[in-house]
């Protein structure tokens, strides 16, 4: 190869080279640096306090009780809707399977609307439910609600090839030897699909936490009540509070470098989750 | 894979992830009872005041001191519990059921909707406290930038090619609608004005509006701290807020000839608080916006108050004004609904509809 | 052996169902136990969760009736933000398709500092909450802001722009391009790229003639995939674009405007629209996948 001809094409490279990296830090690593940037603008000593500010816990309390139930509700969903899905066939299977997609796909503004139709005041059962004094929508069984359907396919989608690709080989040998079924779910399948199962549980939790579109139809907005942290951050912005709700959003940032460090971690070590899973023909 | 340590592990896991589940279903159990008790309770010690966007700092100052009065004339403690938002979201949220003992909006049709729509309160809650159950108002003012730089004194310069304008949307907010309705007044007692006139006029302004919030406070900070725009139609107690809190060298307000009296109503709502049990203290709390104890916080809180010994302390603060009413230009919310807001309304026509 | 690009551990990468994993279930069918029992949780919970709500926005949005409903959804206003939507969705999903792609060569072909770095935080915006992102940026791209500041003098405005929603949306989608890519791109078969080197063809032709072709398939579904996530977005984008009708006003905002004026069927009529582009846009998804796997037959 010609010497002249080299030359252009290292500069080339370098070039896009540059040209990536320069769209990834304005695009994705500069609106980090800028929540920390802003939420420490007036110092260490206005930060924590913006942080312990009564309704800011209550905020933090409130995402963390919402992720609790909503992180379970969808583990436990995942695990049976992948063991049924993995391990057996049946009709429908593709449509089940899309089904439990569509959360995906759906604008988070409509997951809170299809709940208001169903349980507000106007809606199919609110009028029944708000006479017997329960109340879901504008209050924290509606957060959950909203915040379990925008989370559905988390640890499903993650489950369900991995588990795809084990087979049942193992499953089978262990239910030959004598194994109960629960035993055989415990012993074998668990600790084969564990780092899947975690994957999983690390997204659905992050995105529970940091769900705003969808809970900002169904909460009412009420300080102190149904204020989980991504809505504390928009109410503080509109309160010329920009210390405030960066130093909120700096928590949900942090959760979120959390996860993807532990995200990080896992793929070095289980190259499989993140390669997906190759299909073994 | 299946060495006894990941045995022990996956079990652990799967202990303390059914342990999860069991614990928060428990939690999730428990939030319901207590929700049907609290409101079966016969002495709640919460209310729930439901508000449109500017009046975070009035109603926190409010609530402090009603809380203080309540438990010194009762002996009861009391937490008053705040939402805020766009003044026709937060009525639409009340109708769809959030459960506010007390509605704090923008303006009268917000609260019309509220009966007719679901019949939370009466048809004649405008006459069940004084001042048509407003017990401060506002008026619409220019927030400009330091020296006003582009001499905007008067509604006709708004629409001055170059000139941009910020106001939030009239469809979603309360305050955009006073801001329009002001708009069209100054218009209309204009030489020669009608109502062509004034449509003109408006959607001429409204082509010089580069962002549309959907809240007042929204189109507050696109204007101070985005530093979009020449001016900002806002509330007055907005304006004079902004200026105080970000000190006088960056904003300057400039009042129009001509501006509209802004009657924010307050209500009891009936059917919550009936259920819930807290419609005396509901009253209460809103009788004491009417004390001179009240209209001092409202006066220090730049809304203007209606009794005359308090707004004669503030008169520096509350510069006199032309006003025009609702009821007097508009014949009254209802009609100025359908005119101008509704779909196909006069805003409608500005984006070609 | 291929690597699957469909079953990606990421969210939002619906799964090529089935694939490879038939033979040996079928072989044990029935065989393990539980079935009923995980099949019929899944099947209930499934319901209640997802279907039954959906149902309610198709329900509630029939009561207008065929033509209210056409009326409602040509309207001209609601026109624009739907066009608004997809038309931001599929510049912000194409401009991640080109910037993705070098992003994910840069990464799985080239060495430079810190690129585990760079490669982790691609992930950023599947964590980082959508309301934070958007003041984030907002903040940034504001004409005070970061990067505003050097963008005004050049005439370029971003924030309270339709250009600001591009901003917003190329953010939420970028991974879901760059994460497809990579697994297929690392697989590429270098030899042939070499061959074609030695051959004398330059970078570009071996690019356009041997590398386009066989990653094609997979690039469309990453921007699909990049496509839908951003359509339907949100919390990001309202604190970035200006909300002005027929300009920056996006059709879940348009939802929300509805809502408030207490029109719950037309609200719901712009949803259902939008659903079913999503369901639309699933299946579509689903057959680029099987597509990009019959392109690239196991090795």
């Amino acid at each position: 190869m010609i010497r002249g001809q080299q030359i252009p094409e290292e500069l080339g490279r370098y070039a896009l080279l540059g040209v990536a990296l320069l769209y990834l830090v304005g695009l994705v690593a500069m609106p980090l640096v800028v929540v920390f940037v802003e939420a420490f603008a007036n110092g260490i000593g206005s930060y924590v306090r913006a942080l312990l500010d009564p309704y800011a816990l209550a905020a933090m309390r409130l995402t963390l009780l919402t992720a609790a139930v909503v992180v379970p509700l969808n583990l436990v969903f995942g695990v049976a809707a992948a063991w049924a899905i993995a391990k057996f066939e049946f009709r429908g299977k593709n449509v089940l399977i899309t089904t439990i997609d569509l959360p995906f796909a759906v604008s988070p503004v409509i997951s809170g609307l299809i709940y208001v139709l169903m349980f507000g005041a106007q809606g199919w059962f609110g009028p029944w439910l708000l006479a017997h004094g329960v109340h879901i929508i504008f209050a924290v069984p509606g957060i959950v609600l909203a915040t379990t359907f925008v989370t559905v396919p988390f640890v499903a989608r993650e489950l369900i090839p991995l588990m795809q690709t084990q087979g049942n080989d193992e499953e089978l040998t262990a239910l030959s030897l004598g194994a109960s079924g629960w035993q055989t779910f415990r012993l074998v399948t668990l600790p084969n699909i564990r780092w899947g199962l975690l994957y999983g549980v690390l997204l659905c939790n992050a995105r529970a936490m940091g769900e705003f579109g969808a809970v900002s139809v169904v909460s009412g907005h009420i300080r102190g009540q149904t204020n989980t942290l991504p809505l504390h951050i928009e109410i503080l912005h509109s309160e010329y509070n920009y210390v405030g709700a960066f130093a909120s959003a700096s928590i949900l940032a942090l959760l979120a470098l959390v996860t993807l460090v532990a995200k990080t971690l896992l793929e070095r070590r289980h190259p499989e989750l993140r390669a997906g899973v190759t299909p073994r023909a | 894979m299946n060495s006894p340590a990941a045995r022990r592990a996956a079990a652990s896991l799967a202990a303390s992830a059914f342990g999860t589940l069991l614990g928060s279903l428990v939690l999730v159990g428990c939030s319901k009872p207590a929700a049907v008790s609290a409101s079966a309770s016969a002495r709640p010690v919460t209310l729930l005041n439901v508000s449109y966007d500017p009046t975070r700092e009035l109603y926190e100052a409010v609530n402090k001191a009603f809380a203080a009065e309540w438990l010194a004339t009762t002996g009861a403690q009391v937490t008053i519990n705040q939402s805020h938002g766009g003044s026709g979201k937060q009525a639409r949220a009340i109708i769809d059921g959030l459960q506010a003992d007390v509605a704090t909006l923008g303006l009268a049709y917000d609260l019309i909707e509220l009966n007719r729509r679901a019949q939370l309160i009466p048809p004649d809650w405008a006459t069940r406290l004084p001042n048509n159950s407003a017990p401060y108002t506002s008026t619409i003012v220019f927030l400009v930038r330091k020296g006003n730089p582009k001499n905007l004194r008067d509604w006709g310069d708004l629409i001055r090619p170059g000139v941009q304008v910020i106001t939030p949307n009239p469809k979603s907010s309360g305050g955009a609608r006073w801001n329009y309705l002001a708009a069209w007044a100054w218009a209309l007692k204009q030489p020669g004005g009608d109502d062509a006139t004034a449509k003109d006029f408006v959607h001429r302004l409204y082509k010089n509006v580069p962002v549309l919030d959907s809240g007042a406070r929204g189109a507050t900070v696109t204007f101070v701290d985005r530093g979009i725009g020449d001016v900002l139609l806002a509330w007055e107690n907005e304006a004079l807020l902004a200026r105080q809190q970000l000190g006088l060298d960056k904003i300057d307000i400039v009042l129009p000839s001509l501006s509209i009296l802004a009657e924010p109503p307050v209500t009891v709502v009936d059917k919550v608080v009936d259920r819930r049990g807290t419609r005396k203290l509901a009253e209460a709390y809103l009788a004491f916006l009417y004390t001179k104890q009240g209209q001092e916080i409202i006066a220090h809180n730049f809304y203007r108050p209606r009794d005359a010994e308090i707004a004669a302390k503030y008169a520096s603060q509350f510069p006199p004004l032309k006003l025009v009413t609702i009821d007097d230009t508009f014949g009254g919310w209802e009609k100025a609904q359908a005119t101008h807001f509704d779909d196909g309304g006069s805003f409608d026509q500005i984006y070609g509809q | 052996m291929a690597s699957n690009p469909t079953s990606d551990a990421l969210p939002g990468l619906p799964l090529l169902p089935g694939a490879g994993a038939k033979s040996r279930t079928r072989r044990s069918f029935r065989m393990l136990p539980g079935f009923g029992l995980t099949m019929g949780y899944t099947l209930v919970y499934v319901s209640l969760i997802v279907l039954l709500p959906l149902s309610a926005a198709f329900l509630r949005s029939a009561e207008l009736g065929p033509e209210k409903f056409w009326q409602v959804i040509t309207a001209p206003r609601v026109l624009a933000s739907l066009r608004l939507s997809f038309g931001a969705a599929l510049i912000a999903a194409s401009l991640n398709g080109v910037f993705g792609f070098i992003i994910a060569w840069a990464l799985t072909r080239q060495r430079f500092p810190a690129r585990r770095l760079f490669d982790a935080i691609i992930d950023l915006p599947f964590a980082l909450p959508t309301a934070v992102a958007g003041i984030a940026l907002t903040a940034l791209y504001a004409p005070n802001g970061w990067i505003g500041q050097l963008l005004l003098p050049l005439g370029i405005r971003v924030a309270y722009t339709p250009l600001g929603i591009v901003v917003a949306l190329a953010f939420v989608s970028l991974p879901f391009v760059v994460r497809t890519l990579q697994p297929v791109l690392g697989d590429l078969d270098r030899e042939l790229e070499r061959a074609a080197e030695t051959l004398g063809a330059s970078s570009i032709q071996t690019f356009i003639w041997v590398v386009l072709p066989s990653i094609w398939p997979t690039l469309l579904t990453g921007v699909a995939l990049g496509f839908s996530r951003a359509v339907g977005e949100y919390g990001s984008v309202i604190f970035i674009a200006g909300n002005i009708p027929m300009v920056s006003e996006i059709a879940p905002l348009m939802i929300m405007t509805k809502l408030e004026q207490y029109q719950y069927a037309e609200a719901t009529a712009i949803a259902v629209v939008m659903l079913l582009a999503s369901f639309a846009l699933m299946f579509g998804i689903n057959g680029l996948q099987l597509w990009a796997q019959r392109r690239r037959p196991a090795r």
